[in-house]
């Protein structure tokens, strides 16, 4: 085919398209370059590119890259955590590595009721106030930013500080535990719901209100049958995360097995830090399966509409 | 007596609706017709107060309704019933769910919040839905319906509104043409039936002609022609729609979606092309 045969509008598409193509390659070199530029200074700033001075087993001094010459002591810290385990008294070795389990055991069920109380109460605060943070919800741009505000407040600081707050108003023990776990679940959940709200379809909320239905009733009607899949769904992912808070909470105080942990931890008590892992380890997963179950049954079942 | 006096409103520097009057007697069935983006939407939205307008007054019976607020606002939309070019349905929710959110306005406020309708709600309810043919249909979900019966449930849910007023805003536009047909025999049967004031917005000029006894033309936010359907010449289509350098007439049989033998038969249907 000659040259001649292409019409004018087709050859102006070919310029046009051959113009888009170079931003295009424009754009994405320069985001591949922002990115790197990024990545490396931060790797910088984290010590990444450190040396220290490394003492040899032969008494020689030389200077190491830091990152290789660290990798070792990992293992060396993780050998101190195992217990000693010999087959032919496998029984009184491992009572001895779980020598504290009845404490431990009642710990474990202290911190899986702070993530549920918790979830409870943070889902209850951020399911409300979701609807208000939401842009295409909000009844005014004043409300909309005072409850994003909030929102952002609550989850920014992060849980033990809440935690060393509520230690500090209502004493060691679970409840300042829940409390900061709590607030600060509102604030993500707060967020995510929101997000998840912005994204209906708004046509259904427009339905409600052109029969005369309120602000509330849009909401109820129009707005909740959309996200509920999405409200569980994140409601159950934050529990999970809420496992893992509490677990650690203890460490000011706030109830549940970080207090243990930080005690093992002062008094060097390498074996039971293992045996402390091992429980949260197992719990954890025991609760992400259960969870990740639950979570497809009940979008299964919210077909239906709530 | 629905009376519209120099109704305006601009979205930014567009004149959406500019100084548009009205009057319309109870009982009628007005098509309204005119190019995207003439104002066919805008007129019915304001009517239903789901926009504010810009200058002029609505009133209906004698009673002001371009500034209620609150409940009373509510009631007012709740007594023009509104139906949408895509339902707006809740399709998450079952049919008959979306036919009581119809009586929103009527409802408390807890049992809104738990999703309890009165008996005396449901039997209504029940009842729109016979009527359009559905009720074998209740218990599913809106979604998973066909466009026409999504269609159908929404007019069960403007039933149930007790409405002195139906607006239609494009209501057969997404639909197939036994399906459109459909709506708009029901849309007429609650006009003839019901005597309730219909008013329908259409693209297609040959559905205006065969349901509505008047049409209201629409051109850049003004009302451009008001009248019978007969008096509706192919000149004055030409005006409504404009041709935009084509030289074809405006030929209505290319834009219709209607099955011509379903269709009742016009007798005043002389100058169609």
């Amino acid at each position: 085919m000659s040259s001649t045969d292409i019409s004018p509008a087709s050859h102006q598409f070919e310029a046009d398209y051959a113009a888009h193509r170079r931003r295009a390659r424009r754009v994405q070199a320069v985001s591949v370059l922002a990115f790197a530029v990024a990545f490396l200074a931060t790797a910088r700033m984290g010590g990444f590119f450190d040396v220290s001075e490394v003492t040899l087993p032969s008494g020689e001094r030389v200077t190491a890259w830091r990152l290789w010459a660290g990798l070792p002591r990992l293992g060396e810290y993780l050998y101190k955590t195992l217990p000693v385990l010999r087959w032919d008294s496998l029984g009184t070795d491992l009572a001895d590595w779980f020598w504290r389990w009845q404490t431990w055991l009642r710990l474990l069920l202290e911190t899986i009721l702070i993530a549920y109380m918790a979830t409870a109460l943070g889902v209850v605060g951020a399911f409300i106030l979701s609807f208000p943070a939401s842009r295409n919800l909000a009844p005014s741009r004043l409300v909309l930013n005072l409850t994003r505000r909030y929102l952002e407040i609550v989850r920014t600081v992060p849980e033990l500080v809440w935690a060393l707050i509520f230690v500090f108003c209502f004493g060691v023990g679970p409840l300042a535990g829940v409390l900061a776990i709590g607030l600060h679940t509102t604030g993500a959940l707060g967020k995510l719901y929101s997000e998840a709200n912005e994204n209906i379809d708004m046509r259904p909320v427009e339905g409600v209100k052109a029969s005369g239905g309120d602000w509330f009733r849009q909401i109820r009607y129009g707005v909740v049958p959309q996200v509920i899949p999405n409200v569980i769904s994140y409601t159950l992912l934050r529990f999970e995360i809420n496992v893992r808070a509490s677990s650690i909470i203890g460490f000011v105080g706030a109830g549940g097995l970080g207090q243990e942990i930080r005690v093992a931890m002062s008094l060097q008590e390498y074996t039971d830090l293992s045996a402390l892992f091992l429980i949260i380890f197992a719990t954890v997963i025991v609760m992400d399966f259960l969870s990740e179950k639950l979570r497809h049954r009940i979008i299964g079942i919210s077909g239906k509409g709530l | 007596m629905l009376e519209i006096r120099g109704i305006t409103k601009k979205f930014g520097d567009i004149l959406a609706v500019d100084d548009v009057s009205l009057r319309i007697e109870p009982g009628q069935m007005v098509g309204i017709i005119g190019r995207s983006g003439a104002g066919k939407s805008t007129l019915l939205r304001l009517i239903n107060r789901l926009i504010d307008p810009s200058a002029g007054k609505i009133s209906f019976c004698g009673c002001e309704i371009t500034h209620l607020r609150g409940r009373e606002l509510r009631l007012w939309r709740a007594s023009c019933a509104m139906i949408f070019q895509q339902f707006n349905l809740v399709e998450r929710m079952d049919v008959l769910t979306n036919v009581l959110i119809g009586r929103v306005a009527h409802q408390g406020f807890l049992s809104s919040m738990v999703l309890h309708f009165s008996e005396l709600d449901r039997a209504r309810a029940v009842r729109a839905l016979e009527r359009v043919d559905l009720l074998p249909q209740a218990l599913q979900r809106a979604g998973t319906l066909s466009g026409g019966q999504q269609q159908r449930v929404a007019i069960a849910k403007a039933l149930v509104q007790n409405p002195k007023i139906l607006l239609a805003d494009e209501p057969i536009a997404s639909l197939d043409p036994a399906n459109a047909a459909r709506v708009m025999e029901t849309l007429k049967a609650i006009n003839r039936e019901d005597g309730i004031t219909v008013l329908v917005n259409l693209h297609t000029l040959d559905t205006a002609r065969s349901y509505c006894e008047r049409i209201v033309a629409m051109r850049e936010g003004k009302v451009h022609f008001d009248g019978a359907a007969e008096e509706l010449t192919q000149a004055r289509v030409r005006e409504i729609y404009g041709t935009d350098g084509l030289e074809a007439e405006v030929d209505e049989r290319v834009t219709s979606t209607a099955i011509p033998l379903s269709r009742p038969r016009q007798p005043a249907r002389t100058e169609a092309a």
